[in-house]
């Protein structure tokens, strides 16, 4: 059971009030793209064992979208941030690196 | 490898059982193979053991990092059926089913295939139509399936309430043919055979790198050293995406847990397997007398092995309803498996980017009932390049969008 924090309203819950949505900060690709990059967009997912970004929902609250910085391999919960990034914000990063000194922030897949 | 057979028992019960021998040597990896199987699943197994059988492949290894039957194909709730909607799966899915009949023979090791029948529980009108549809796909694929009334479904499983106030039995679709089997057996029969034909299976061995030269697979790395070899076959379920990572491509592939509990033992009550798709409920009775029964999966990536109680609290919620008696039983014990989810929830059977490495992964949530279906593929695939089986299970679906839409089905197919 994780507990889960929604930036929007502030309120800190156990996780049946939330809905788990998928990778965070996917690129959309609209029309004139290649079958490559539609293919990337629709189906490839990151799906590292360790450090995660999710997009999550506060399904039976506010309703509204959020990110959150999740470890795989441990359901450890290092924060959430807004869902209006591209990317994540410092203050994850070094929430994540406090816990996991070797985890090396940018484009990893 | 001593046959196994009733003057093998009566033989041993002379001697106080002292003649028995291990089912399959503890090998030590040799220095090269033609071909390498990462992971001893079902899957990989039967990859192997058919790569062996048909196509007289033998010099093989199987590496499993933990021990054999010890992922998914231990962990799962063992429903055999083969009632899919698309042609491609029930084709897979059929032949599968139908090598579970024979397997005990074939293998001279007792799975336990119990054909004890499987009902689809119809419980919206959503479900009415589509399993209605499913069923005559079937007799044009040539499985045999029925939709059946809900009198019908009660006479099959006297305990169920067919007027549940939220989600009332209005049919079923009854595969008389479909049922269970001993999943560790299946593990373990594959084993013994595979290691009788001259094949290594090696446990404790973990994959940690993937060699290649110009694109082309040259071995691995391992926690036991180096091995060479020709060709490589990926079967590691929910792991698929990591040791693609270690390949260099990426596959369309979401690792999630999947969760199963079983009740206390009781008295024989049910005697066919029951799935409730709707609310994510699916039970039937093993041998020992409990109820066995798979959920559905967590919403979110996880490698834990483990998921959320609330799920389980959900399955058994929504069973209650529809199984009263079940609210009188105590749980007895609950695990999870990292299922490997892909986005059409079809599975792939595949060629890959690296030359010489070939992928058979996303069964996803059920895929037990795929094991030898899916190795007599995979093997065929491995040795010619080709297999009629696999065809539609490429990797080019996702990118030519030629997707084996299950999810429409049911969105857990156990
Ligand atoms: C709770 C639950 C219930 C289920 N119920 C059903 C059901 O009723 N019917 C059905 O048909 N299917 C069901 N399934 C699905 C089914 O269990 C799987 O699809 C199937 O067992 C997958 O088999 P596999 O051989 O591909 O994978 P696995 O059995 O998981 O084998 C993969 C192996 O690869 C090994 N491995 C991973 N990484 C490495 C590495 N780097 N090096 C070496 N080895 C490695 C793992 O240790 C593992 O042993 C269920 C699954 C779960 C979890
Ligand atoms: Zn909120």
């Amino acid at each position: 059971m994780l507990t889960i924090h929604c930036p929007n309203c502030g309120v800190t819950a156990e996780e049946t009030e939330f809905h788990a949505h998928g990778e965070a900060h996917l690129k959309r690709f609209g029309p004139g793209s290649s079958e490559d990059e539609f293919e990337g967009y629709l189906f490839m997912r990151k799906n590292p064992k360790g450090v995660h970004f999710e997009r999550w929902r506060h399904q039976y609250g506010c309703g509204k979208w959020f990110h959150v910085a999740r470890c795989t391999m441990t359901l450890e919960v290092f924060g959430s941030y807004s869902a209006q990034t591209v990317e994540p914000p410092q203050e994850i990063i070094d929430a994540i690196q406090d816990r996991r000194p070797d985890f090396a922030a940018g484009p990893a897949r | 490898m001593k046959k196994y057979s009733v003057f093998a028992v009566a033989r041993e019960a002379m001697r106080h059982h002292s003649g028995w021998t291990r089912a399959w040597r503890d090998a030590e990896p040799k220095k090269r193979y033609d071909v390498i199987i990462i992971g001893a699943g079902g899957h990989g197994l039967a990859t192997a053991y058919y790569l062996g059988k048909n196509f007289g492949i033998t010099n093989v290894a199987i590496l499993e990092k933990g021990w054999l039957g010890g992922g998914n194909t231990g962990r799962n709730t063992t429903i055999i059926r083969s009632n899919y909607l698309q042609d491609p799966s029930a084709a897979i899915y059929e032949k599968s089913r139908s090598l579970y009949e024979t397997m005990s023979q074939d293998l001279n090791y007792n799975v336990m295939f119990s054909p004890r029948g499987v009902i689809m529980l119809a419980q919206t009108e959503h479900e009415v139509r589509g399993y209605k549809r499913t069923a005559h796909a079937n007799a044009l694929q040539g499985v045999t399936t029925e939709f059946i009334s809900p009198q019908r479904v009660k006479e099959l499983v006297p305990i169920i309430d067919l007027d549940g106030p939220r989600y009332p039995v209005l049919g079923g679709l009854w595969q008389a043919r479909g049922g269970t089997a001993r999943h560790d057996a299946v593990a373990w029969g594959y084993a013994r055979a595979c290691s009788d034909m001259g094949m290594d299976v090696i446990q404790k061995c973990e994959v940690t790198g993937i060699r290649q030269t110009g694109g082309k697979v040259t071995g691995v790395s391992t926690t036991r050293g180096d091995i060479d070899c020709d060709k490589l076959g990926m079967v590691v379920a929910g792991h698929s995406g990591h040791l693609a990572d270690m390949a260099g491509f990426r596959l369309p592939i979401e690792s999630v847990a999947l969760q199963a509990l079983v009740s206390e033992p009781i008295k024989p009550c049910m005697d066919v397997v029951v799935m409730a798709n709707t609310v994510h409920g699916y039970m039937s009775q093993s041998d020992k007398g409990e109820m066995v029964i798979g959920g559905g999966t967590d919403g979110y990536n996880n490698y834990t092995q483990r998921g959320s109680f609330h799920h389980i609290e959900e399955t058994v919620r929504a069973l209650i309803e529809t199984f009263p008696m079940v609210s009188r039983l105590k749980m007895l014990r609950q695990w999870g498996g990292i299922v490997d989810v892909t986005g059409d929830r079809s599975p792939i059977l595949s060629k890959t980017p690296v030359e010489g490495i070939f992928v058979n992964c996303g069964w996803g949530t059920g895929g037990f009932k795929a094991i030898p279906g899916s190795g007599w593929a995979m093997a065929e695939l491995i040795a010619k390049g080709r297999s009629p089986l696999t065809d539609a299970f490429g990797l080019n679906r996702f990118t030519e969008g030629r997707f084996i839409d299950e999810s429409v089905a049911a969105g857990v197919a156990h």
